[in-house]
């Protein structure tokens, strides 16, 4: 088991590299000077001599991009070039927003995802299961940006329920566990829980149906367990693949936050990210995204380990 | 399909015609009635981006500023009027242009390129599979959002740059698939039977292996249309696609949020337009995929 722990993080390593690497790349990549929102337009060539060495984009490239990765392993992702503050501080406080939106989210889409999916699975084919699946591809197919402004405009501008944007009373940024911040959360989380909920749907109405259709259920029926019974053996099979997608859908959901973010401005990584691209702050946006495509990898590591230990019929060889 | 299988013009009068592959797919297709739904509506789409601008009832890119957001249904403005006095119905049909452009052309690029990119790796294997399969790896180490922003977001915003970016999203998917499914006919008798009388990779590939692995990369890259579509309008949204005064969905979603208190449910049309598009292109490749009887 530790061997099977030990050899899926040592595979997750040369991926974490090759993450950093294009991470990198994108900043090289970008057309332009990389320090041209600094810059005032009449700099003299003394000045941007300088600011160039300041952040390094004198050296070679391979230079640079071995410097930054020694750098960030010891978690020091430079500094941004708009607010000259240091990068892995505002990432880092821009994670725990995006983190605590894209949780709720998830488990808002997971709770509904599997009723969906169950009680489609169990009704395969009758008109449950063609207005569930219905619902699941809805989900999938909603551009959720929009789905956030339709909310907005019925609970926020029309009922004048819940608060359109922002993450706590007065645009503060600092998440508190009180109900004048949870009321923040109510639009962003439900918005954002519409896509994990169609994918879990989808996966656990197959795995259900499959593990319906398998003999041991009609094992089970025939030494008379009650339905309860059967039901139990079912979510035993079923719940590891589906806790595993969860996992996965929280991975994209804290790297895919950036739009419904943007939507109800709320304080986290996407909202970071976004005023990187448009104020080019190329640093800024480099860590961004290298924080996030490593969380992804992380969990996709843990959730492969939680996978193999909580399914027996996974082999770890 | 067997073009290239000469028959004798005297036998094939003999033998009884049956059914192709084909055609039984097109009979499945055509029974599933939420398939056809989808199908329709596609259909009127793309119609609608090919000659939108011929049958608008008014000027999409005519502004006024007397004319500002009238509600839905004012006189000579069915749809009402955008932020700058537009007609809402002519953009929304002439959006169709560009928002499916947008959408479809990185799917059919990353298609063409992943299937070649995919096939050699499937179908040669060893160290350059290892390679090119490494490389997908880290590609999907990004949520498929954040590597499109991040993507477009450093190349800065325009319809090119957004095109390149999608398209390098969707590459490494079809890739992954076409590797799979290349692997699995690769290692069927008749191709090892073909390798044994002579054949050389080439040829193999182009008369054993595409025809049966296209069909299966296909019918997941039409699953990706919707994707694309959202995400597509999503660049725009954020205003790293399609640049103003161009009429697209996400675009005009953007610029109507500062609409949303006083003609909101005009604001909120654009995204009816993605959502109808991108739910017919999902039900259109679910019923595609099970007419082809296509397993994932």
């Amino acid at each position: 088991m530790i061997l099977f722990i030990l050899r899926r993080i040592l595979y997750a390593i040369p991926i974490m590299f090759g993450v950093a690497l294009v991470c990198f790349s994108l900043v090289h990549l970008a057309p332009g000077d990389p320090l041209v929102s600094v810059l005032p337009p009449d700099a003299s060539a003394d000045l941007q001599r300088q600011l160039r060495t300041l952040y390094g984009f004198d050296r070679s490239l391979p230079e640079q991009f071995f410097s930054w990765i020694l750098r960030a392993v010891t978690g020091d992702l430079g500094t941004s070039i708009a607010s000259s503050r240091s990068v892995t501080e505002e990432v880092f406080r821009a994670v725990k927003n995006t983190l605590i939106l894209a949780s709720f989210a998830t488990m808002i889409g997971f709770f509904f995802g599997s009723l969906f999916g169950f009680v489609a699975g169990y009704f395969r084919d009758t008109f449950v299961d063609k207005l569930a699946s219905f619902i699941s591809v809805m989900g999938v197919s909603i551009p959720h940006y929009w789905l956030g402004m339709v909310l907005v405009i019925i609970f926020a501008a029309q009922l004048n329920w819940l608060p359109a944007t922002g993450a706590g009373p007065g645009g503060s940024a600092d998440w508190a566990w009180d109900w004048a911040h949870m009321r923040h959360l109510v639009l962003p989380a439900i918005t954002m829980s519409v896509i994990p909920m169609g994918i879990i749907a989808r996966t656990v109405r197959a795995l259900v149906a499959d593990t319906l259709a398998q003999e041991f259920i009609i094992g089970l029926r025939a030494k008379g367990l009650t339905d309860f019974g059967v039901f139990r053996h079912v979510v035993k099979n079923v719940a590891p693949t589906a806790l595993a997608v969860m996992g996965l859908q929280l991975g994209y959901l804290l790297g895919g936050s950036i739009l419904i973010e943007t939507v109800f401005s709320w304080p986290g990584t996407g909202f970071l990210l976004n005023s990187a691209i448009f104020q080019r702050d190329l640093p800024l946006l480099q860590g961004t995204i290298l924080v996030l495509a490593i969380f992804f990898v992380l969990l996709n590591v843990l959730v492969d380990i939680l996978q193999s230990t909580l399914d027996p019929r996974i082999t770890r060889q | 399909m067997n073009a290239s299988l000469s028959i004798p013009a005297a036998s094939v009068a003999a033998i009884e015609q049956s059914p192709g592959y084909w055609s039984g797919v097109f009979k499945r297709f055509l029974r599933d009635r939420v398939a056809m739904i989808a199908a329709v509506v596609v259909l009127v789409l793309v119609l609608l981006a090919l000659f939108g601008t011929y049958v608008t009832p008014a000027d999409p890119y005519q502004s006024s500023m007397l004319k500002r957001l009238k509600p839905i249904g004012t006189e000579g403005f069915l749809l009402g009027t955008d932020e700058l006095g537009r007609d809402m119905m002519s953009r929304l049909m002439v959006g169709a242009r560009l928002s499916l452009f947008m959408g479809i052309t990185p799917v059919l690029f990353a298609f063409l390129i992943g299937s070649v990119i995919g096939i050699i790796a499937g179908y040669t294997g060893g160290w350059l599979n290892t390679a090119i399969m490494r490389t997908v790896d880290v590609f999907y180490a990004f949520p498929s959002v954040l590597l499109a922003i991040a993507l477009s977001g450093a190349l800065g915003a325009g319809i090119g740059n957004a095109l390149i970016s999608l398209t390098l999203v969707f590459i490494p998917p079809i890739c992954r698939v076409a590797e799979s499914v290349t692997a699995q006919v690769r290692s069927r008798d008749y191709v090892e039977a073909a390798r044994a009388s002579g054949a050389n990779a080439f040829a193999i590939i182009k008369t054993h292996v595409l025809g049966n692995v296209l069909g299966p990369i296909f019918v997941y890259a039409t699953s990706l249309i919707a994707v694309s579509m959202i995400l597509a309008s999503g660049l725009s949204f954020l205003g790293l696609g399609v640049k103003p005064p161009e009429p697209e969905w996400g675009l005009m979603l953007n610029t109507l949020r500062t609409a949303i208190y006083t003609q909101p449910w005009i604001a909120a049309l654009p995204g009816l337009m993605i959502f109808i598009t991108s739910i017919s292109f999902n039900m259109l490749s679910d019923g595609l995929r099970s007419a082809m009887d296509v397993k994932q």
